[in-house]
């Protein structure tokens, strides 16, 4: 079918968030089967300083639009501005990191085309036929479908974080940076974010770590999420939550994982006094390793994971940090 | 105010997935289906809306006869109006399809505010919201956890990825909502036996003018096929003393699964 593929960039905080180089990996792999360029769309003041970033990384163009108002995210600015550089760029696909930021744009911007869009996809491939598929998780990962675009162009697809490789820099270079104009300007914005409100503590969001340390109704008081934290600080991971714990306002939503939370794919997923419920299995039984911790034999986790210890969480969970710090020093 | 509250009836959370016989859909054989729960936050948030502000809640579902029991629900829950756009292609429509005759019945009413789930549990694709936004010429926002409305302005929170945007806009607008918007009320007797005598308004998507080729297999987005997620091997369980357990877990995750 010809044509190259264009990624769109998340920038926050003026550098690049870690599935945009994941999202370029995949361009160019893509991109070789099609026989086009690999190009990038960046947004908002300093967005072509990303320029030799994605370039090393094996981008060919960088489009910016660097008006303060693309500062931070507006969708409808955001969205006109990812069509115009997809017909800019003739590029057959366009590929987004499946952020909550990229998912949203995304979504915009191929109905502003009127072509379509795979959401949050693990696999992508094009075949000889020219066809774009991608496979993705449905009911929250109980169920994979292979879905194909056929014919429109662009073809839009975004991609799950932590699930593409992450490629090596190739190269000291520079990609080409192209300037155009935002598709929206400031003053026919409708709809715009006028503040980030960050936590108070930095932490690692799920849907992106490539470790989580989840807790649930066996900590039996929301205090004792401390020792889920440090097992958790120990390992630079993210601290996850069963649905059971967040409803019952142990912790905010944001670290549930499962069916009406986050469907995750890390490394390692330690699930700390988590029984299992289906909705839960189903949003993170596609890490690569699971471990579990329960005082219940029986419980459906033990079915799923790799390793498991049946015993007292509040005896084992501490032991553990220990001993991963320990292996960590040496 | 007129509120629109977009609605989809889904698998029930706690089903089984199995592939039906077709190798690409799901088995719907005793499968329950339900109000999709990011929709139950909209339909709460358009009810405290309307019982603030005043104005009317209408409930609108693209889907098959089956829809009619959400649908019905949703007058339970307490909405003054209910509208199926009934066809039986939506399966395999994708997010775009459903957008459009979405997109068709809303320029018949002329809502202030739009509210949808920030997605349908099952297909999970958070499209149809900045999709059915993006048709209408409307501000969006997406996946937001608190709402806030002046008189012709919102203010929408939303979490990202370890932060939250805070976002400002003017009606009307789209909102798709997230989990901890609301505490979704549960229907009341008086609102169920209300909700039977009420009608469900039905139309067609050629009602709306809009081409059922477009909602079909093979418009722009083919399913080709659905499997299962591949079956786990047993794993290792370690029992007895938590200092050992503990310490041949550590070995175990750096020197057989090396992962840490």
């Amino acid at each position: 079918m010809g044509g190259g593929v264009l990624v769109f960039a998340e920038r926050r905080d003026g550098s690049l968030r870690r599935p945009t180089l994941e999202a370029v990996g995949t361009a160019c792999r893509l991109a070789r089967i099609l026989g086009g360029r690999v190009d990038v769309l960046a947004l908002g003041p300093g967005a072509s300083a990303c320029a030799r970033e994605v370039g090393s990384h094996g981008a060919d163009r960088l489009f910016v639009a660097e008006e303060p108002h693309l500062e931070l995210y507006a969708p409808e600015g955001y969205a006109a501005t990812l069509a115009e550089a997809a017909r800019e760029s003739g590029a057959a696909a366009v590929l987004v990191p499946a952020t909550i930021l990229g998912k949203d744009v995304a979504a915009r911007a191929a109905a502003r085309l009127g072509v379509g869009c795979l959401s949050d996809v693990v696999e992508i491939e094009v075949g000889e036929d020219g066809v774009l598929r991608g496979k993705r998780p449905i009911y929250s990962g109980k169920a994979y479908a292979w879905l194909a675009i056929p014919k429109a162009r662009p073809a839009f697809a975004t991609l799950r974080p932590n699930v593409f490789p992450l490629p090596a820099a190739i190269a000291e270079r520079s990609a080409d940076v192209i300037a155009i104009p935002a598709a929206v300007p400031a003053d026919r914005l409708r709809v715009r974010t006028v503040r980030v409100e960050k936590a108070a503590e930095q932490e690692l969001d799920v849907a992106e770590a490539s470790m989580i340390v989840s807790g649930g109704r066996g900590l039996q008081d929301p205090s004792n999420f401390r020792i889920v934290r440090e097992l958790a600080s120990v390992l630079g991971a993210a601290v996850g939550a069963s649905r059971a714990v967040v409803d019952a306002g142990w912790i905010p939503h944001a670290h549930q994982v499962g069916q009406t939370g986050k469907v995750v794919s890390p490394n390692l997923y330690i699930a700390c006094g988590i029984s299992g419920a289906i909705q839960h299995l189903a949003g993170m039984s596609s890490a690569k390793v699971i471990v579990a911790i329960n005082k219940d034999r029986e419980a459906p986790i033990f079915k799923v994971a790799d390793y498991g210890i049946v015993g007292d969480l509040f005896e084992v969970i501490p032991r553990l940090t220990e001993e991963i710090r320990k292996l960590k020093a040496g | 105010m007129k509120l629109l509250v977009a609605v989809k009836h889904v698998p029930d959370t706690e089903t089984k997935v199995r592939v039906a016989s077709d190798g690409v859909s799901l088995d719907e054989a005793g499968v329950k289906f339900i109000l999709s729960p990011y929709d139950e936050f909209a339909l709460e948030e358009a009810l405290r809306i309307r019982e603030a502000r005043g104005g009317a809640v209408v409930l609108v579902c693209a889907g098959g006869e089956s829809a009619t029991a959400t649908l019905r629900q949703g007058l339970a829950m307490g909405a003054d109006r209910a509208v199926l756009v009934r066809h039986d292609g939506f399966d395999r429509a994708d997010g775009l399809g459903r957008a459009r005759v979405l997109a068709a019945f809303a320029r018949t009413e002329s809502p202030d505010l739009i509210l949808m789930g920030k997605y349908g549990v099952g297909t999970d694709e958070n499209q149809t919201g900045p999709m059915l936004a993006e048709i209408l010429d409307l501000p969006h926002a997406a996946a937001v956890s608190k709402l806030e409305l002046g008189p012709k302005t919102f203010t929408a929170h939303r979490e990202i990825e370890g932060a939250v945007e805070v976002m400002e806009g003017t009606l009307p607008a789209l909102i798709t909502c997230e989990k901890g918007l609301n505490e979704p009320r549960y229907a009341s007797l008086k609102g169920i036996m209300a909700a039977k005598k009420k009608s469900i308004e039905v139309k067609t998507v050629l009602d709306l003018g809009c081409d059922p080729a477009d909602l079909g297999a093979g418009a722009r987005v083919i399913w080709e096929s659905m499997e299962l997620p591949p079956g786990r091997a047993a794993g290792r369980i370690l029992e007895g003393d938590p200092s050992e357990a503990a310490r041949e877990l550590a070995r175990l995750l750096r020197e057989e699964a090396r992962v840490i």
